[in-house]
């Protein structure tokens, strides 16, 4: 009966197993961008794509083993709220850039 | 004369999925996360846009102890596990380890937040508070909203040890702590960004 | 003790503000003694400050927008009274610093706490109906925003009284709104009511997505829900998501005034054009959020008057849905003439253009409603109709404005205040006034006056266009916005027929404030005794008016679009359950009220930087919310047998208003198979 409520409440079904899995995953996706920079042997950009890679991989493994987060009909709703939300955030941080960076160009300020 | 088809005597009829206080409760906070997620957005584009604006003071180079901050990042992370073990206990209806769970997971993040606190107070004595450049400002401010969130998480773990000593593993109970949960897990996915992007980007 | 407080911030000096601020003393003090002459204070305390009904609450935010309208009002009154007089040697009546808060307040009060609250409030009494719910997700929170949005009412009214109002405009733009440029509790008040505002319609718009996401009646499928549903969740997906970025820049404005950060400041690497791209990103959905509950209501009203489906449903959800989502994409079109150069301008400038499109599919849906429908020429649809023919004429104003190369032209000029007023006024204002026409007999229980409402129709009409069509000539002429006093001679006879117009938008509240009082008067006789008195198409015409506190004694089954009509024309509409269920509803609660007023205090307390103030406050709202949060007692049981009661006493008055048909009149009574 409760299973029932804890089902639907969205952040549902963690296993231990799972919850591992995604713990060790998160320490060594986050050893690997710290010793890209610390180590100073590898060129900016390998550094950059590294600690990028490393940060977008460990947001997933978050939102999937923690945030139980997948294409279930249940978390249909919460997927898309998402991926409208980046939608937006895209388009606003990424037009920021843009734009301010022709502002800073042109206006000299 | 067919059967009275504009009204349903059961609420809970099995032909639709009745909305149940709980399930809005868990959606509306994920809707909520997503408020957040929008609003760290704009400090982050903020950071983005003024945060080389050293104004002659120091660089992020100068200032961040990357060992410090792994150390930092891993207490986060361990207390996001606790916070998991705390979600596996209640599935399980083990009361006595959700206390566990929930009391580890504010000591590692009062620990967190312990140690962000020791940053920023050297940095201020040293003259690099938040009113010595944008990017001091900026710098304080992102990594301040993700602090004063976490500090907000220690508040709400302290009030449902609370809840949960004093009533037990109720309905609203559980809600609650899964909702807690979800707080707590996205706020260690913020501070991926955190680190990766002020940080560990403000060092190479 | 009292931070930067004294007797000397209030304005003793100042005729025009004293003289506001003793009317409004003595209107408040007349309305506190009349309450307790009546005896009313148990009713209010227990019937409406404590409730957490949705139809209370948006009954409550339309009062609160209605009274905000009064006072913009009053502000746009004295600035056209200004600038009719003030034209070469002559200096008009208000000196430059008082205009300049006359006109920020103006925008602010207008846009923040009339539009976002008539429209909050407008939604919270439909939609729960229109899908067959019984309330909104979450009714707790729903109380919460109402007083936070009251919170920041108050202190813009406050600030009249005591300190000053900010002079940097609505929009505050930075470095104005630094400390350094403002150093008075204008920009205080200003940043904190509308932070609060803010943060008031972020809950709301997240109540109103679940609301419409999870609770709708069996049957409901999205694209069976009425139109003012649509326009309603596409709103609050806009509020959602532009809200927080609003919500960071007055944050870190809010940094720079009390703590001396360096994001807006002119030094130390500050960047002032960051704070204006923050602010349109949300401002330019804002806009849209203003305007879509307003577009709901006119596919509403004109599928009602025109007694038939409205046309183009599909086409109309897929424009309104593209309108949402490039709302998004346009924002730079507030600041064409700021320097980002040609790349960025055309781009945003193609996307602003884009966005007049699917404008254009609702206008032509809406005519093609209308097309071959029997219309018939109620108040609502008069506002519709007006509508139609002024919003056109100012949306094409607006591709005008979004060629870069035009816009540099007429950037910041009356060309550009008279298209957002076109927008504002004959689109928002005139949709809420519709609505509030429309749904008043609903949410009340007897209809306003037909024939006063359509004189303050045609007041308001006659007097936007007297108001505005010579700011349109005047932008063209080189005119700047918010001019205290001008030079040039020639422009004056302009503003002297604008003066005229405010005049007769004058006239048309006055009328609309003695409809009120009249429809009151004859209440007893009009009153809706079907609970449909325009035979209406959609399941909030389906409740008694007002209807009982639990909306439906059972949840309606649909099956097709315009549900409530689908099964008048089946023969089902009103028939009476086989039995009965208890039904939970939440019980009333002080702490919505309660918070609210602990956050009005917290933001006069930082605005006259009373510290211990504050933080008490503060402190007191945590320890509210957690109250709240500890309470398992929330909810409260209406007896099965005493919802048949209220159902068995509806079915009478169903059967009383059939058998008596009046001649005529404004009731069209429907409690059989529809005609």
């Amino acid at each position: 009966m409760n299973q029932v409520y804890i089902d639907n409440s969205g952040a549902s079904r963690g296993s231990l197993k799972s919850y591992v899995v995604g713990f060790i995953l998160s320490i060594v996706l986050t050893v690997i961008p710290f010793a890209l920079v610390m180590s100073g042997a590898f060129s900016r950009s390998a550094v950059m794509f590294g600690i990028f890679g490393a940060a977008i991989v460990q947001i997933l493994v978050h939102l999937h083993y923690f945030l139980h987060l997948d294409t279930s009909s249940a978390m249909r709703w919460n997927v898309m709220a998402l991926v409208f939300a980046l939608l937006v955030i895209i388009l606003f941080v990424g037009g920021t850039l843009w734009i301010m960076y022709h502002l800073h160009y042109r206006m000299m300020i | 004369m067919t059967a009275d088809t504009s009204t349903i005597d059961s609420v809970h009829s099995a032909e639709f999925e009745h909305s149940d206080p709980l399930t809005n409760q868990a959606f509306g906070f994920w809707i909520y996360l997503m408020t957040d997620l929008v609003l760290f957005a704009a400090i982050f584009a903020t950071f983005a846009v003024v945060g080389r604006n050293y104004a002659g003071g120091p660089t992020g180079k100068e200032l961040f102890d990357l060992g410090y901050l792994f150390v930092e990042t891993m207490v986060l992370l361990f207390s996001s596990a606790t916070c998991g073990l705390a979600a596996l206990a209640l599935h399980n209806d083990r009361k006595a380890f959700v206390l566990m769970g929930l009391v580890l997971t504010f000591l590692l993040g009062f620990g967190f937040i312990g140690m962000e606190i020791y940053e920023f107070y050297h940095l201020v004595l040293d003259g690099n508070g938040p009113q010595r450049s944008a990017f001091l400002s900026a710098f304080f401010t992102l990594v301040g909203t993700h602090g004063s969130h976490v500090a907000c998480g220690l508040i709400w773990i302290a009030v449902m040890v609370g809840q949960v000593a004093a009533k037990g593993l109720t309905a609203s109970v559980r809600s609650r702590l899964m909702r807690l949960s979800m707080f707590w897990h996205f706020l260690d996915i913020v501070w991926i960004g955190v680190y990766t992007i002020v940080y560990l980007m403000g060092v190479i | 003790m009292f931070g930067k407080l004294s007797l000397a911030a209030i304005p003793f000096e100042n005729p025009i503000i004293m003289g506001a601020v003793g009317g409004s003393i003595l209107l408040a003090v007349v309305i506190l003694a009349l309450i307790t002459y009546y005896r009313k204070w148990t009713y209010l305390w227990k019937e409406w400050l404590t409730s957490l009904d949705h139809k209370k609450i948006g009954i409550m935010y339309i009062v609160l927008a209605l009274v905000m309208l009064l006072r913009g009002f009053s502000d746009a009154v004295l600035m056209r009274s200004q600038q009719a007089l003030a034209a070469g040697v002559s200096q008009g009546f208000l000196p430059p610093g008082h205009f300049d808060q006359i006109f920020s307040a103006h925008g602010t009060i207008m846009i923040v706490f009339m539009a976002m609250p008539f429209l909050a409030g407008l939604i919270n009494i439909v939609v729960p109906q229109q899908i067959g719910a019984r309330d909104v997700a979450f009714p707790f929170l729903n109380a919460v925003s109402l007083w936070l949005t009251a919170a920041g009412a108050l202190l813009v009214m406050v600030s009249l009284g005591v300190g000053e109002f900010s002079k940097a405009g609505w929009s505050g733009y930075a470095p104005l709104v630094e400390r350094q440029y403002s150093p008075g509790t204008g920009v205080d008040y200003w940043m904190w009511a509308f932070q609060i505002a803010g943060i008031g319609s972020l809950m709301t718009s997240i109540n109103f997505l679940v609301t419409i996401l999870r609770m709708r009646a069996p049957g409901m499928t999205l694209m069976r829900m009425p139109m003012f549903v649509w326009t309603a969740f596409f709103t609050s997906v806009l509020m959602a998501f532009a809200f927080p970025v609003l919500t960071v820049a007055l944050a870190l404005l809010t940094l720079d005034r009390y703590l001396g950060m360096h994001f807006f400041s002119n030094a130390l690497g500050g960047e002032i054009m960051m704070y204006i791209n923050l602010f349109w990103i949300w401002g330019h959905p804002e806009v849209y959020i203003v305007i879509l509950p307003a577009f709901g209501v006119f596919s509403e009203v004109v599928a009602t008057f025109c007694g038939k489906r409205l046309f183009g449903y599909r086409s109309m959800v897929y424009a309104t849905a593209t309108i949402m989502v490039l709302s998004f994409s346009v924002w730079v079109h507030h600041f064409f003439t700021m320097g980002a150069g040609p790349d960025v301008n055309i781009f945003f400038g193609i996307t602003t253009m884009l966005i007049a499109i699917p404008t254009g599919v609702k206008i032509f849906n809406w005519l093609f409603t209308m097309y071959r429908g029997r219309i018939r020429f109620t108040t609502p649809m008069y506002w519709t109709l007006g509508f139609i023919a002024t919003f056109a004429v100012g949306g094409m104003a607006g591709v005008l404005l979004s060629l870069p190369p035009a816009d540099y032209v007429l950037h910041n000029s009356l060309f550009l205040i008279a298209h957002f007023h076109t927008m504002l006024i004959p689109g928002s204002v005139f949709g809420f006034f519709a609505g509030y026409y429309y749904w008043f007999p609903k949410a009340i229980g007897f209809p306003l006056n037909e024939k006063l409402g359509k004189w303050a129709f045609w007041a308001w009409l006659i007097g936007f266009d007297l108001s505005f069509v010579p700011l349109y000539v005047l932008g063209l002429m080189g005119m700047p916005r918010r001019m205290e006093h001008y030079a040039n001679p020639a422009w004056q006879p302009y503003l002297i027929i604008a003066a005229g117009g405010v005049a007769v938008i004058l006239i048309g509240i006055l009328l609309q404030l003695v409809q009120l009082a009249v429809s009151i008067k004859q209440r007893h006789a009009t009153c809706d005794l079907t609970g449909d008195p325009w035979n209406g198409r959609t399941l909030e015409w389906a409740t008694a008016s007002p209807p009982a506190v639990y909306n439906f004694s059972q949840t309606p089954v649909v099956h097709d679009i315009d549900a409530f009509m689908d099964m008048k024309e089946k023969g089902i509409a009103y028939r009476q359950p086989g039995q009965y269920h208890d039904i939970h509803l939440p019980k009333n609660t002080a702490k919505g009220l309660i918070n609210g007023a602990l956050v009005f205090v917290f933001g006069f307390a930082m605005v006259w930087y009373i510290w211990w103030l504050a933080i008490l406050s503060a402190v007191g709202i945590l320890f509210t919310v957690i109250a709240r949060a500890s309470d398992d007692d929330t909810d409260y049981v209406v007896p099965a047998a005493e919802v048949e009661r209220i159902e068995s006493r509806r079915y009478r008055q169903l059967t009383t208003a059939a058998g008596s048909r009046p001649a005529g009149g404004q009731t069209t009574l429907q409690p059989s198979p529809a005609v």
